[in-house]
């Protein structure tokens, strides 16, 4: 409804690969889709493991360190605490019918997101195209990434 | 574009402040004719007809319209699809021509 046709953009950039972690990015670019925003997301470090293909459906949510959790570091060591983690989260989040990970990648791709995987991160983990997900537009290096969202609103997550 | 205050007077029906209606049962296929064309929709095809319908018929139901995932999983119209019949604000423009509120979810 604005008078002007201006185009507002959002960069967000993904560092962090846990279940958690992984929701807030995927969570806003969707939003800002829905609204007539131009996303581009960009994967690195930790990050890559959200756009991987064999781990993409595998993100856990760890309690040892996440203040969020509530509970003793100590509680947190014993086996099957990440596990019991995760899959409370995941009920949780299919509860207020938020897509897996993978769905939600598809999902915001189809929505005209852009997906960019971090060159050095690919390199460093020895990862080539084919060990990442469809949704990935292609592999760039940061300044490649900052040339392109030139203006943006940048998100660090 | 039409002002509210303009489209008011030719809707002859209560807009609020960003025009959206106040009371979905003043809603009219041909309102969503011209609130179409505010939202840069020049015509309104079988699709577009096909999510409408179904975000209406899903808030007589419900009492609040469905998100935007609701409406690509259960209508028939895919995202890609979706995003192309209402381009640039999907979520807004949906629930504006439909005749109910601003979207409040998330997803």
């Amino acid at each position: 409804m604005a008078e002007e046709e201006k185009t507002r953009t959002l960069a967000i950039i993904c560092s962090k690969g846990s279940l958690d972690m992984a929701y807030p990015g995927l969570v806003l670019a969707n939003a800002a889709r829905m609204l007539g925003i131009e996303v581009k997301l960009f994967f690195t470090f930790w990050g890559m493991d959200i756009i991987t293909k064999s781990k993409v459906d595998h993100l856990k949510v760890t309690p040892v360190g996440n203040p969020a959790m509530h509970m003793p570091n100590l509680v947190g060591v014993i086996p099957g605490t990440t596990d019991l983690a995760t899959a409370m989260m995941k009920k949780s989040l299919d509860k207020i019918d938020m897509p897996p990970v993978s769905e939600f990648l598809e999902m915001i791709h189809d929505a005209g997101a852009e997906i960019y995987a971090c060159r050095m991160a690919a390199d460093m983990m020895n990862l080539n195209r084919k060990d990442l997900v469809n949704e990935v537009d292609d592999i760039v290096g940061a300044m490649e990434f900052l040339e392109m969202t030139e203006g943006a609103q940048m998100l660090f997550i | 574009m039409s002002t509210v205050a303009e489209l008011k007077d030719k809707l002859n029906v209560e807009l609020d402040a960003e025009g959206f209606l106040v009371n979905p049962d003043d809603w009219t296929p041909e309102i969503a004719e011209i609130l179409a064309k505010e939202e840069g929709i020049e015509e309104l095809t079988d699709r577009h007809w096909q999510v409408i319908n179904f975000v209406r018929d899903y808030f007589k139901e419900h009492g609040e319209p469905p998100t935007l995932r609701a409406i690509t999983k259960r209508s028939g119209v895919p995202t890609k699809e979706l995003y192309q019949l209402f381009p640039k604000g999907p979520a807004k423009k949906v629930a504006r021509i439909a005749g109910l509120g601003k979207p409040k979810g998330c997803i």
